[in-house]
């Protein structure tokens, strides 16, 4: 089974090459794969606006951008980067073709709901992008009233429209993910023998189905605001435009625990496999997850500290931030525990690993700060703001899926990359990643407000130092697209288990056959069986 | 394996569960019409609660529907719950301070 | 890993092992799916209850520009219609062909008078200036504002309602042909199911709507 068989074995890249074979395929994996595409074309459209953000703030004065072209700039940079990579980034392309070879099913419960999913997606993206290209629209990402609904003349209702169908795809994957986890389990594969990258992603569904609805609706009726006049927040009748904020941030906050937990469940496989030992604390950190989704649900005033809400509910909100640190930390306590004695090897992937702890480590402190309401006062709407949430959400985010990337690339495509160009990717995204956003906590920290297009020039040198480190993040991201593409049509074939990990899905050929296993799986023992594999050999 | 876990209720139960919810919207409206002061919302919304219930359990086939399938039912109670009670944690308190817009 | 003599049926799709797994996890999807719906609808709950809470007084003198016989008659539609499509479920699980294209038809019929009725009270409110808007007229200046919010969360709620009813017609024209084909059977009647199911919800949150939109103070 493992032999290099002569000619190519079929396999679900081979088995069709027609275009139609693609774009009507139920096969999770081929899904997973437009989903990669569709991912990475609005990856670059949003960095295509950062560009715009950051070459204007190189100078002190707004020289480069209209303020209105700025805001239309931050706002739909925000709009493609959130709803359109970074929450269905991970669960949508690694988690789409691993959720079922990991638990050993065929494909997942609703392959037809599943294609639907990435339609759904891109319909949704390209009325966001016809948005964009009709003159944009400026109201941030977050749609606050009564801004949008009463003042900005730009077009928010098709970008909420585009966010709104966008919605629909995000829910169908997480329904799909748990139907799939609760009833194709292969034999033996019990709840306690999950791969924690399964939890991970049960966790962040359960956020999908139940917080993404609420968000919907809110966007729903500032759309019906603005095209019917309905005023269910509309200030001059009486109504409370911070209704809008508690729907919007009772779903987004805990997207971001959408955005990040896939990527804990990632890392979580990757020490294992590079540190060759079972994670330390299995339970807790499978538990840890739903945890986080959970409380995730109960701290959503926090980012309401400097609207009208309660001062007694932001207290309220503020004590109840400080317990998603307990999960979050449990986490990384015991990756690091993982690590402790482990027979560490710096491959690519776990270069990404270290980036992300670290990455994930200043952002989720800096959050500590923030949901201090005190201090959140003061730093609110700055870019020490922009700073944290971008190190957390952005930052780990984006190590996890490039780390889960590289450490699965050869199963995707069963070819393999060039180690030395990925290492150095890793360690050029790492360092632009920093040098762009670390001076942001000092600016913010010295006052420099969020969504400006200009300011007072002592902010200068620190801006400078920002610009050049998204040129370096740039340049990070444009290697791995060039030697994956270059992997993909010319790279070596790769071996079905490269890096001699455990789990199902390296039990299989590399690429998978079309319903993953040639014989199917049985569950004989728990994730991460590392030691027992030490101990025969 | 699991077995067929299908229930086919029998007609006269339908029957039964439809009359029942004729007769409570009928009461419904009717009570609406006597004077309970700030009862009538309860009144009204036991009622809703109660038709909701019969329509789930026997129409829906909760009753024998399995353990998981009530559990997402109760979590997105639950979820409705979080997001009604921390909302309103905010405006039940907002005004205390005697503070405009606090 | 299951013996050639499990259960196949041209219905069971590939990737499952058995009808009761693909029947299992439709069952559990749609639950999945409907609690989504649920949170979806609660957004909109929680806007009627603050507001109505804020403006308890504006919230009755409103409220009593709907009228209560066409609210009721709408209700005993909607629970009629949820009784024929429990039927038409249950002609499907015992094999009855006919009465699946009874049942259905039945549901479709009174999916459509409910419709029906609320094109006519929307029409009722556009003569009486009753919509949001610069257009919006009230009888009591007081509450001309608060009334305005009352009106935008009726039209919301009953308007995304009316849109689950649309869509739940659709589906049940798609049952209506597969139920005439003979499509569904005592082994496999999932769709019928899932499809009542959807039915079921949207007549529990008319439940919800009619006391809370139309019945408020009348004493």
């Amino acid at each position: 089974m493992q032999t290099a068989a002569a000619p190519e074995p079929s396999n679900y890249l081979n088995v069709a090459h027609t275009v139609k074979s693609w774009l009507l395929t139920r096969d999770h994996k081929r899904i997973a794969i437009l989903y990669l595409l569709g991912i990475t074309f609005f990856f670059a459209v949003g960095g295509l606006f950062a560009l715009g953000i950051r070459l204007e703030l190189l100078t002190p004065a707004g020289d480069l951008f209209e303020s209105e072209t700025y805001n239309k700039l931050f706002t739909m940079h925000g709009v493609a980067m959130v709803f359109f990579f970074l929450l269905p980034s991970i669960p949508a392309t690694l988690g789409n073709f691993l959720v079922p070879m990991m638990i050993g099913a065929k494909d997942l419960a609703f392959p037809r709901i599943n294609l639907l999913s990435w339609y759904v997606y891109m319909i949704g993206g390209l009325f966001t992008l016809a948005a964009a290209l009709l003159g944009g629209v400026d109201t941030g990402w977050t749609f606050y009233t009564p801004y949008s609904t009463a003042a900005s003349n730009t077009h928010v209702v098709l970008t909420g429209v585009g966010v709104f169908i966008s919605g629909f795809s995000s829910i169908l994957t997480g329904l799909n993910f748990i139907v799939t986890i609760h009833t194709m389990r292969a034999p033996g594969m019990t709840w306690d023998r999950l791969p924690l990258f399964i939890w991970s992603h049960y966790a962040a569904s359960i956020i999908m189905i139940l917080g993404t609805p609420v968000v919907a609706i809110a966007v729903l009726l500032v759309a019906l605001e603005r095209l019917f006049h309905i005023g269910i927040f509309d200030p001059n009748l009486g109504g409370d435009p911070v209704l809008y904020q508690h729907l919007f941030w009772y779903y987004s906050h805990p997207a971001v625990y959408v955005m990040v937990l896939p990527g804990m469940g990632v890392i979580s496989e990757l020490v294992a496999a590079f540190a060759r030992k079972a994670v330390f604390g299995y339970k807790f950190v499978a538990y840890s997850s739903l945890g986080i989704a959970v409380i995730g649900f109960f701290v959503w005033g926090h980012h309401m500290y400097v609207s009208s809400q309660s001062i007694y509910a932001g207290l309220l909100f503020s004590i109840l931030t400080y317990t998603v640190a307990i999960p979050s930390a449990i986490k990384v306590f015991n990756w690091t525990a993982t690590l402790y004695k482990g027979s560490i090897s710096f491959e690519s992937p776990m270069i990404y690993v270290f980036g992300f702890i670290g990455l994930f480590l200043v952002g989720g402190l800096t959050g500590l700060y923030l949901g201090a309401m005190g201090l959140d006062v003061h730093v609110h709407d700055t870019y020490f703001i922009v700073a944290h949430f971008h190190y957390v959400m952005v930052g780990a985010t984006i190590m996890a899926y490039m780390g889960g990337l590289h450490y699965w690339w050869p199963k995707i495509t069963g070819r393999m990359y060039s180690e030395g160009w990925a290492k150095f990717a890793a360690l050029t995204i790492f360092v632009g990643f920093n040098l762009t956003f670390f001076p942001q906590f000092i600016l913010g920290y010295l006052g420099m407000p969020r969504r400006y297009h200009m300011y007072p020039p002592e902010f200068q040198v620190l801006n400078v130092l920002s610009t050049a480190g998204a040129t370096v993040l740039g340049v990070g991201y444009a290697v791995p697209l060039i030697y994956f593409t270059w992997s993909f049509f010319r790279g070596a074939r790769a071996p079905a288990n490269p890096w001699g990990a455990t789990g199902l899905e390296w039990q299989t050929p590399s690429p998978p056959p079309l319903e993953n296993f040639t014989t199917p799986p049985v569950v004989t023992q728990p994730a991460y069986a590392y030691a027992e594999e030490n101990a025969v050999a | 394996m699991v077995e067929h876990t299908q229930h086919v209720a029998p007609v006269r139960l339908y029957v039964v569960v439809f009359l029942a919810l004729l007769v409570l919207t009928f009461l419904t409206v009717g009570v609406t019409y006597v004077d309970m002061g700030e009862y009538n919302l309860f009144v009204a919304l036991g009622i809703a609660i109660f038709k909701a219930s019969l329509v789930i359990l026997y129409f829906m086939h909760a009753r024998w529907s399995p353990r998981l399938v009530q559990i997402v039912m109760l979590t997105s109670l639950l979820f409705i719950g979080i997001l009604a009670s921390f909302s309103f944690a905010d405006y039940l308190t907002r005004g205390l301070l005697g503070v405009p817009g606090r | 890993m299951h013996s050639p003599d499990a259960i196949s049926h041209a219905r069971l799709q590939h990737h499952f092992d058995t009808l009761e797994q693909q029947q299992q996890a439709s069952t559990l999807g749609m639950w999945l799916f409907l609690a989504t719906e649920l949170l979806f609808f609660g957004g909109m709950f929680l806007a009627y209850t603050l507001y109505r809470a804020w403006y308890p007084d504006a919230w009755v003198a409103a409220s009593h520009h709907l009228d209560v016989f066409w609210g009721a008659f709408n209700t005993v539609a909607l629970i009629l219609s949820s009784f024929t499509m429990a039927m038409a479920v249950h002609a499907a699980q015992t094999g009855s062909r006919q009465g699946q294209i009874v049942f259905l038809v039945l549901t479709m019929a009174l999916g459509t008078v409910f419709l029906g009725v609320k094109a006519m009270e929307y029409a009722d409110k556009f003569d009486h200036h009753l919509v949001p808007g610069p257009g919006f007229l009230f009888d009591d200046p007081r509450y001309a504002r608060a009334a305005q919010i009352f009106f935008s969360v009726y039209f919301a709620m009953t308007g995304v309602h009316a849109l689950h009813m649309v869509i739940g017609l659709g589906l049940l024209l798609w049952l209506l042909a597969g139920a005439r084909r003979g499509t569904f059977t005592a082994e496999y009647n999932t769709p019928v199911e899932m499809v009542g199911l959807y039915w079921h919800f949207v007549d529990i949150i008319w439940i919800f709507l009619f006391p809370l939109l139309y019945l408020v103070g009348h004493h």
